[in-house]
């Protein structure tokens, strides 16, 4: 018999959707030309390339020519960051949070051996970061802020209108990395001030590998990739057609099904959390409780270790992910976790389960039904589990 | 990260053995803590006058393999002396789990220490690992001392920082002990000129250049080393980016070579200054 697969780990990286792998295998197929091309077999599919992009505009509420197609997130972050200091090359600060994706917090680390400044502002306990912290971080040299839309270990939104404006009214370009948010929360890019802003497709049911920068009218810019005329000039290589095409579809699907979604995967979500709080003692959980995405529940189980916790329920067919440093590869637990000012106890016992569309109740009942045992076996087995959780 | 576990490992943490505490135990060794991630509570129960290790349990925080190393460790202490049991290296509990990633290398080490700090619980002595006068603590953030990092890098021929992290700990954090493990390093393994973690590129070198300091380094450096494994090694060609090479006698079908080759590597990148890749062809 096999264990059916629980996958609660969207956060890391989600399915590509049905309709979005039935759009794009025409171009996988026979349509393989090259949209730059003079021919018609390649150049028709300048158009194609010009639908995914209205309909990713669509999505955030932005015109078509403010996006850019880029290969992930990780290179949008960059190129926002880069295209900010070649375009001011006189300004030598920068403001980000301690909250962010290692996609930008190593090229801000790598900026400040070249002799950058980059103020890494505080975020609240619950993870928050405040309009006022960043604006007083601000300094006449402050080439450009970022500040993350949604936080991928946490799902915790921050106010972005307000930073966005804060910022705004300083006269200094502000990114935001939107890499969770794009296709969860509404967004609308016409009514609030971001000027550049990260998304990956396969956060939202495209395949990995593509992204896009929306970089607002009149903002001034550098490539980072360079090389022809793709993007207007904006990034270089071929257009990554079928990737494309894939991340228009999944912007559409995204779009047509947010307030459903909305509803039914914040209830799913909702039942395991509130079932794991009932069912197990001395379990935390973490982050703002209302202002975070509706996909996503971190909580952290005391006197355990995160990694141990994955092994387990992996062994069970389900997928999570944790703030551990064990779980990470590197030995310190999850820099965000920290930041919130999280005891290291509770940051190497952290758990995600992050959702998508495609889970269902059954997801929810599996969880429940192995997660307790788990958690009771591995605090028998811990030398700090206090003797009355175990009776 | 995912990461790839032997089967024994995986056996060792979905169903380990000898796990609570002794009852009467008249040894207690423990090691770590809730806020480095992980910790290690080892009881027994040593027959007196024989030294006997009649019984061996283990609680433990931690990982996958902190659990693995936990239980593996009672499985092969239970039934010997207490001196048969010190003589096992952090080595002997990685080769019994059919291995160990690198990075959780740390975990077999936290194993002989608990049975150290027991041993020494046992005889009534203060656990003061091995020299007294010479303990000092060295990285603060996971509170490992000289010793530690010595007897690692002896025990394991460890050759640069990123080792001695995967193997203790120490350094994976804010980094601020770096420098004195790798002046440890130095001191310890002379032939390996640590390099300090600078991102400046190498100055350019010339194919002739680069030839003659790979050979002499496998020479005087590298095959000395593998004799006394009763191995060596043939250098077949040398390119900008590469060198590869094959093992013979011994080292050629050890199933260690793996490591031998990392080995390989790290002494010619130390030599040459820079990174390169070095191929094993069998
Ligand atoms: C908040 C955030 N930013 C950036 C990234 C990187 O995106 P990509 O994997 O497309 O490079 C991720 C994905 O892990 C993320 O969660
Ligand atoms: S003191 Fe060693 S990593 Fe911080």
């Amino acid at each position: 018999m096999s264990m059916p697969l629980v996958y609660l780990d969207n956060n890391a990286t989600t399915s590509v959707a049905p309709e979005v792998l039935e759009a794009m295998l025409p171009y996988l197929r026979d349509a393989y030309g090259n949209p730059s091309s003079m021919h018609d077999f390649g150049g028709h599919l300048s158009k194609v390339v010009d639908h995914a992009r209205g309909q990713l505009a669509a999505l955030i509420g932005a015109h078509p020519d403010e996006i850019i197609f880029t290969s992930c997130g990780t290179e949008s972050d960059n190129t926002a960051i880069a295209s900010a200091l070649e375009t001011q090359p006189t300004k030598r600060h920068l403001v980000t949070t301690k909250v962010e994706h290692p996609a930008l917090i190593s090229q801000m680390n790598f900026l400040q051996k070249k002799g950058y400044e980059v103020t890494f502002v505080e975020v609240r306990p619950d993870g928050i970061c405040e309009p006022e912290t960043v604006r007083a971080a601000i300094r006449p040299d402050t080439a450009i802020v970022s500040v993350m839309w949604a936080n991928n270990e946490t799902g915790v939104i921050n106010p972005i209108a307000e930073i966005a404006a804060a910022v705004k009214e300083k006269g200094v370009l502000f990114h935001t990395d939107a890499v969770q948010a794009v296709g969860k929360e509404p967004i609308d890019l016409s009514v609030t001030p971001v000027d550049m802003l990260s998304l990956s497709g396969h956060k939202l049911h495209a395949p990995k590998g593509i992204g896009a920068l929306f970089l607002r009218r009149g903002t001034p810019f550098r490539p980072y990739i360079m090389g022809g005329h793709q993007e207007n000039g904006r990034r270089g290589g071929t257009y990554a057609v079928p990737n494309i095409v894939a991340l228009g579809a999944a912007a559409e699907l995204a779009g047509a099904h947010m307030a459903e979604e909305r509803r039914r995967v914040t209830a799913l979500r909702d039942r395991l959390e509130a079932g794991l709080l009932e069912r197990i003692p001395a379990v935390h959980r973490l982050g703002n409780p209302e202002l975070r995405l509706f996909n996503t529940t971190a909580v952290s189980f005391e006197f355990i270790e995160g990694e141990a916790i994955l092994l387990l329920l992996s062994e069970n067919g389900v997928c999570a992910s944790s703030g551990s440093a064990c779980s990470s590869g590197s030995l310190e637990p999850s820099h965000v976790l920290r930041a919130m000012g999280l005891p290291f106890e509770l940051c190497h016992a952290s758990i995600r389960f992050s959702f998508s569309r495609y889970n269902t109740d059954a997801d929810v009942d599996r969880v429940l039904e192995v997660t307790p045992g788990i958690i009771r076996e591995l605090r028998r087995i811990s030398p700090f589990t206090p003797p009355e959780l175990l009776r | 990260m995912a990461w790839d576990y032997s089967e024994k490992v995986k056996q060792h943490y979905l169903h380990p053995q000898n796990v609570g505490v002794v009852d009467n135990a008249n040894a207690v060794g423990e090691i770590g803590s809730m806020v480095c991630g992980d910790a290690l509570k080892l009881t027994l129960k040593i027959q007196e006058g024989t030294d006997v290790i009649e019984d061996a349990k283990f609680q433990t925080y931690g990982c996958g393999s902190a659990i693995a190393s936990s239980s593996a460790l009672t499985e092969l202490i239970k039934g010997r002396t207490l001196d048969e049991a010190l003589k096992i290296t952090n080595q002997d509990l990685a080769v019994y789990l059919d291995g160990l990633p690198e990075e959780k290398m740390h975990c077999s080490v936290m194993g002989r220490e608990a049975l150290q700090a027991a041993a020494a619980n046992y005889r009534g002595e203060a656990f003061v690992h091995e020299e007294e006068s010479e303990y000092h603590t060295v990285c603060q953030c996971f509170s490992v001392n000289n010793l530690t990092i010595e007897h690692a890098i002896r025990e394991n021929n460890l050759t640069s920082v990123e080792q001695v992290t995967h193997y203790t700990k120490a350094g994976g954090a804010c980094r601020n002990c770096v420098p004195e493990i790798e002046a440890i390093l130095q001191r310890l393994v002379p032939a390996a000129a640590v390099p300090s973690a600078t991102d400046e590129a190498p100055p350019p070198m010339s194919m002739f250049r680069r030839i003659k300091i790979i050979e002499e380094t496998l020479e005087t450096d590298i095959r000395p080393a593998l004799h006394t494994d009763s191995g060596g090694l043939e250098l077949l060609d040398v390119s900008e980016t590469e060198i590869t090479v094959r093992f013979l006698g011994r080292c050629g079908s050890c199933a260690q070579s793996g490591s031998t080759l990392d080995f390989v590597q790290a002494r010619l990148e130390k030599a040459l200054g820079r990174p390169t890749i070095v191929r094993e062809v069998k």
